[in-house]
Parts: C-alpha cells; sequence; structure tokens
C-alpha cells in the first residue's frame, strides 16, 4: 500500500515549510495531514514524511507512537471519545459510559461489527465546566444525559 | 450565603459577552488592534517595561513573572528569536483558555503583535492541543482575518514590523503543555520535558531563544499596553497583581469561567458564580488549580483568598485557577485514583520515580479500593510520594507526589483498610 500527500496537501506543505527554521518541524503537521487524507496513519506514510523533514523514517515512528491522538490502525467512522477524567467522573460519566457500551454492545477500545463506532476513554478534554462529556471525531458533546447520548447515537446511525 | 457585592473584573473577558466578538469587524468596533500604531512605533523596551511594572504573572500554572520572563530574551543577538504561546491546557479542571480563543481571539493576536515587538520575534507559534480542533478553526479564521486586513504578515498595521503566526497542533499528550517538553514537541520529536539549567535563561527553539508564555498571559498585554502597568496592578493584592480568568467544575451548581482580581475569598466565589454545591449538599474539598495541585478540605476553603501567597501558604498552589469542586458524598480514594490514573497514563516515562511510582500507587489505590489493602499499604503510598518528589526532570511527578500527600494526610480515615465504603462506588476497578 504505497502513500503520497494529495495536490491540496502538497499546496500547503509547500506554504508550511516557510514558516519553520527547519523540516524536523514539518513532522506534527504531516502527520496530521495524513490522518486527515488516510484517517490513519501507515508506515509507508511515515516514509514519505520522513522525505520532507530529512529524518529516518524511525524518528517519525519514535514521535507518532508518543502522541494518542495518531490513529496507526484504521477506527470506526464515528469514534466516541468519552472523558473519563475527575470532573466528569464527579458528573456522572460512569452511567453515560453503561450507556453506550450497552447500547453499541461493545466494550472500551472496540470497534461495532459494522465499523461504525468506536469507544475509546480519553482524559480530560478541557470541558470540564459541561461535563461530562465526549468529542465524536471533531465535536465535542458536552453537559451529557443519557437522553441526550441516545439522539445523539440514533442520528449518527 | 452569596455576597452580591462580589464582581468581576473583566480585563481578558471585556469581549466575552458580546455576540460575534470573534470576527474582526466586531473585535474592531470594541477597540482591537487600537495599541499598535502607538506601540509599534515606540521603543520595544517600553512594552517590556510595562508589563514588568504592571506585576503581570504566567498564567499557565506557575505564575512567573512576565516580566523577568521577557528581559531573558537576548537584544544583541544574531540568531532569530521566537514567541511560542502556549494553549494545551490540558490541566485537568482547567479551561480557560478555549474561552479566550473562542470568544476574543483578536485580542490573543494582538497580544502575540505587541509581544513579539518587545522581544523582536518575527515568527510566533501557537502550540494548541489537538483535541481543540473545533476552537482551533475559530482562531485560524481569525488569523486569516488578521491577515488580509493587514494585522498581521510584512509591514502589519502600517509599520515596518513584519510577524508571521503559525498554529501548531499537538497530537494529545498532557505533557507537552510543559513548556521544554512542547518546544520538543514543536521540533517534531517525543514530548520529553529538557533537564533545567543551572542559571535563568530563555528557552530554546532549534537552539534560537524563545519566549514561551501561556494565552491568557498574552491576551493580557494589549490592556497593559493601552491602559499602562497602574490600571492592572490596581488589581489583585500586592503579590499578586491584576486578575485570572478561574473555572470551577464539579459538584457545582453553574460552572463555568468568571474573572475576578486576585484576593477573592474562595467560599464567597463559589458560592456567588458557582451558586452553591449540586442538590445542596456540604461541601467536602477542592482541588485549587487544576488537578496537579493539592486538595484543600472544606475548612481550608472557607479561609482562602484566591492569590498566590495565600494557597501556598496553606499547603497547595494557585495552578491555573480551575477548582474542582467535590461534595460531602464524594469518595476521596475513587477521586484519587481517578487522578492516579490521569498520571500514570501522561507520565513521559523518561523518570523511573514518575514512570514507575504513577503506576505503582494508582495499583495501591486500587487495592484499597477493592479492600484487599493491609495497613501497610498507606504507608507505602506515602514512601513511593516521597520518591516521586524533587527526583525528576520535571515538577510532574513532585506534583503529583503532592496530589497523594495531601489526600491521604487530609482523608486518611477514608484510607483506612476498615473503612466501610462510600456511595459513589461505581467505578471500574482496573
Ligand atoms: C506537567 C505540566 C503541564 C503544564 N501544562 C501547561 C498547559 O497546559 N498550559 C500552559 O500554559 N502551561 C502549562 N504548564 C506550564 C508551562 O511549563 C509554562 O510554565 C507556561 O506555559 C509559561 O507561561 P506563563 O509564564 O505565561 O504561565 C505546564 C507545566 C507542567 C510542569
Ligand atoms: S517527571 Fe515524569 S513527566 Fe516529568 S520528565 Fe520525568 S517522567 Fe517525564
Ligand atoms: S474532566 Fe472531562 S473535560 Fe475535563
Amino acid at each position: 500500500m504505497s502513500f503520497s500527500f494529495d495536490e491540496t496537501n502538497i499546496t500547503k506543505i509547500e506554504q508550511l515549510q516557510k514558516r519553520y527554521p527547519s523540516p524536523k518541524a514539518l513532522t506534527l503537521p504531516l502527520l496530521w495531514m495524513v490522518q486527515e487524507q488516510e484517517g490513519f496513519i501507515s508506515l509507508e506514510a511515515m516514509e514519505e514524511i520522513s522525505k520532507y523533514t530529512t529524518r529516518p523514517a524511525m524518528e517519525i515512528y519514535k514521535t507518532a507512537t508518543f502522541y494518542t491522538m495518531f490513529n496507526l490502525a484504521p477506527v470506526g467512522e464515528h469514534h466516541i471519545q468519552l472523558c473519563k477524567t475527575l470532573s466528569c467522573a464527579l458528573c456522572g460519566k460512569e452511567d453515560i459510559l453503561a450507556y453506550i457500551k450497552k447500547t453499541l454492545d461493545i466494550e472500551v477500545g472496540q470497534t461495532t461489527k459494522d465499523g461504525k463506532f468506536t469507544l475509546t476513554q480519553v482524559e480530560c478534554l478541557g470541558s470540564c465546566g459541561t461535563a461530562p462529556m465526549m468529542q465524536i471525531n471533531q465535536t465535542n458533546y458536552e453537559s451529557l444525559t443519557i437522553e441526550r447520548v441516545e439522539k445523539i447515537l440514533e442520528e449518527l446511525q | 450565603m452569596s455576597d452580591t457585592t462580589l464582581q468581576e473584573t473583566r480585563i481578558v473577558s471585556q469581549k466575552f459577552r458580546i455576540p460575534n466578538s470573534h470576527t474582526l469587524a466586531t473585535a474592531l468596533e470594541h477597540g482591537a488592534y487600537s495599541t499598535l500604531r502607538t506601540a509599534l512605533f515606540r521603543p520595544a523596551s517600553d512594552i517590556t517595561t510595562a508589563v514588568q511594572e504592571s506585576g503581570l504573572r504566567g498564567k499557565g500554572g506557575g505564575g512567573a513573572l512576565a516580566g523577568e520572563k521577557w528581559l531573558l530574551m537576548p537584544t544583541d543577538d544574531s540568531r532569530p528569536s521566537y514567541l511560542v504561546v502556549n494553549c494545551d491546557e490540558s490541566e485537568p479542571g482547567t479551561f480557560k483558555d478555549r474561552q479566550i480563543i473562542s470568544k476574543d481571539p483578536h485580542l490573543l493576536i494582538e497580544g502575540m503583535i505587541l509581544t513579539s515587538y518587545a522581544i523582536g520575534a518575527n515568527e510566533a507559534y501557537i502550540y494548541i492541543r489537538g483535541e481543540y480542533q473545533g476552537f482551533e478553526k475559530i482562531l485560524q479564521d481569525a488569523i486569516d482575518e488578521a491577515y488580509s486586513s493587514g494585522f498581521l504578515g510584512k509591514g502589519l498595521a502600517n509599520t515596518d514590523f513584519d510577524l508571521d503566526i503559525t498554529i501548531h497542533r499537538g497530537a494529545g499528550a498532557y505533557i507537552c503543555g510543559e513548556k521544554s517538553a512542547l518546544l520538543e514537541s514543536l521540533e517534531g520529536k517525543r514530548g520529553h520535558p529538557r533537564l533545567k539549567p543551572k542559571n535563568k535563561e530563555p528557552e530554546w527553539y532549534f537552539g534560537n531563544p524563545t519566549l514561551v508564555n501561556n494565552v491568557e498571559t498574552i491576551a493580557t498585554v494589549p490592556y497593559i499596553v493601552q491602559n499602562g502597568a497602574l490600571a492592572y496592578s490596581k488589581y489583585g493584592t500586592s503579590q499578586s497583581a491584576g486578575t485570572l480568568l478561574f473555572a470551577m467544575s464539579g459538584h457545582i451548581k453553574n460552572a463555568g469561567v468568571y474573572e475576578v482580581a486576585f484576593g477573592t475569598p474562595m467560599l464567597e466565589y463559589i458560592n456567588h458564580f458557582g451558586g452553591g454545591i449540586r442538590g445542596d449538599k456540604k461541601l467536602k474539598a477542592v482541588i485549587p488549580g487544576g488537578s496537579s495541585t493539592p486538595v484543600l478540605t472544606a475548612d481550608e476553603v472557607a479561609n482562602a483568598t484566591l492569590d498566590y501567597e495565600t494557597l501556598r501558604s496553606l499547603g497547595s498552589s494557585l495552578g491555573t485557577g480551575g477548582m474542582i469542586v467535590m461534595d460531602e458524598d464524594t469518595n476521596m480514594v475513587e477521586a484519587l485514583k481517578n487522578l492516579l490514573e490521569f498520571y500514570h497514563h501522561e507520565s513521559c516515562g523518561q523518570c523511573t520515580p514518575c514512570r514507575e511510582g504513577t503506576g505503582w500507587s494508582d495499583k495501591i489505590v486500587a487495592k484499597i479500593l477493592r479492600k484487599e489493602a493491609t495497613s501497610q499499604d498507606i504507608d507505602k503510598l506515602l514512601g513511593i510520594a516521597d520518591i516521586m518528589n524533587g527526583k525528576t526532570i520535571c515538577v510532574f511527578a513532585p506534583a503529583v507526589s503532592g496530589v497523594i500527600s495531601s489526600f491521604i494526610s487530609k482523608f486518611r480515615e477514608e484510607f483506612e483498610i476498615d473503612s466501610t465504603p462510600k456511595i459513589h462506588n461505581k467505578m471500574e476497578i482496573k
């Protein structure tokens, strides 16, 4: 499975190159670009990033594996990330978790059989004032109740 | 109980309630960028002097005097200087910077222009946590608008000053909020904190002198430049000048962010803005400044004021000002377990006491929750906390150490093996 950046991204990369004193700084932006283009980051894509950043592919791998948001394997169409940290826990996150697990019939870390939903628990997402909360792909759903989660899941089905 | 005289002092949050304040047109109507024309024609040192005299302290958690930090930046160096704004905002309980970038991004941009001019930087970055993509978009739109109206780029605001601002997105790693880890990450590497130098010096980005400040710190600069140092330092206390966007979450009726002057009584803040505890229960404890600060009991909260000195005298810390409020029914062992899971997950793994200590203490607290602990386990926990203190590259581990010891010393009876389980015991214990 080979990888190459699409044309829009190549233009973006050319612009970004001017903003950094070293091409090494492009590592994170390019990892993001790959993930947005392909959904996850393959070893082939890391080889490609290594060319732009003048770093060995192993260094790209080392960086990519440090950050929890980089997916090194495909995830479901809707990636549910439920916050598990203290303010959300104090405000009823366990009930939300139990409801999602039951409704989708999956455990944390699993993807539904139809590939629609992946469920993970994540640490504080900076929405403690509107806890409990979850992020699905890039959208925040805050001040969750079971009723709201029920509607959200239905709409995404 | 609420004190109706308590009021917000809106310095950074001035435009927060104005509809569409994130757009350039509305921001301009309310005075955005008005400081640039005058400030950029005066010597750069004028801005640094004003910031220094204002007593402005860094709002990312450490509370370092901003002016002193700026003065570490060289003025006669052949290498380029950089400004990096810290929008990693990953400290649990903290959600203030997101208010600034989504409600008044132009205030941050204006602050970045003034700061970059003061330190002689022509390139600035905003390091934003990866989970803030929705807010990042608002910020990027504001930056684009600023470019197209001539407030950014070459010869900005018809002066001969040039500045480019680039948003750099993190990817889910709490430790990247620590400034040297942030710079490692900005250089494309794992977010591993660097060893601190013996003497005070700037930060380094690819070997170039660099200033790292929090979003809120930089967003305060336009006010100081516009109104003068005294206008800012008249708020707050003698050592904690000005205001902070304090935040409140947990068992509180009206969670949220409210800007008040330092020195405001803590309990009054909680009762007045927060409307008291949910379900009209009693207050049990508050973590005052983000999850890494030692917990306070209700009695301590009753006597505390919101400033650096008072919280330090209570053995805690003001941190980011993000308060996590817990009611009388909270199981403190579970609360500590929750935090230890967080720290175990987020330790960058470079230092053995931190990498092992966070996991080990998490396991012991799990044992206590499962009722399988022995009488020696609490002492073991305290011993681990001791090993984690002062023996690591960054202050992550010492902070965890302080959290563990504060929970145990203040709520010891809940940790004792013969204590009966409290309610709320819904958590899955791993
Ligand atoms: C573990 C750890 C996490 C941190 N996280 C953040 C953060 O998310 N945002 C932030 O502004 N500062 C954070 N800091 C503080 C930064 O290291 C640094 O002091 C700050 O960004 C400097 O800006 P200021 O002086 O304006 O506060 C963190 C520090 C540590 C030790
Ligand atoms: S104390 Fe912990 S987070 Fe800090 S450098 Fe050491 S291992 Fe990393
Ligand atoms: S604790 Fe869940 S968003 Fe902060």
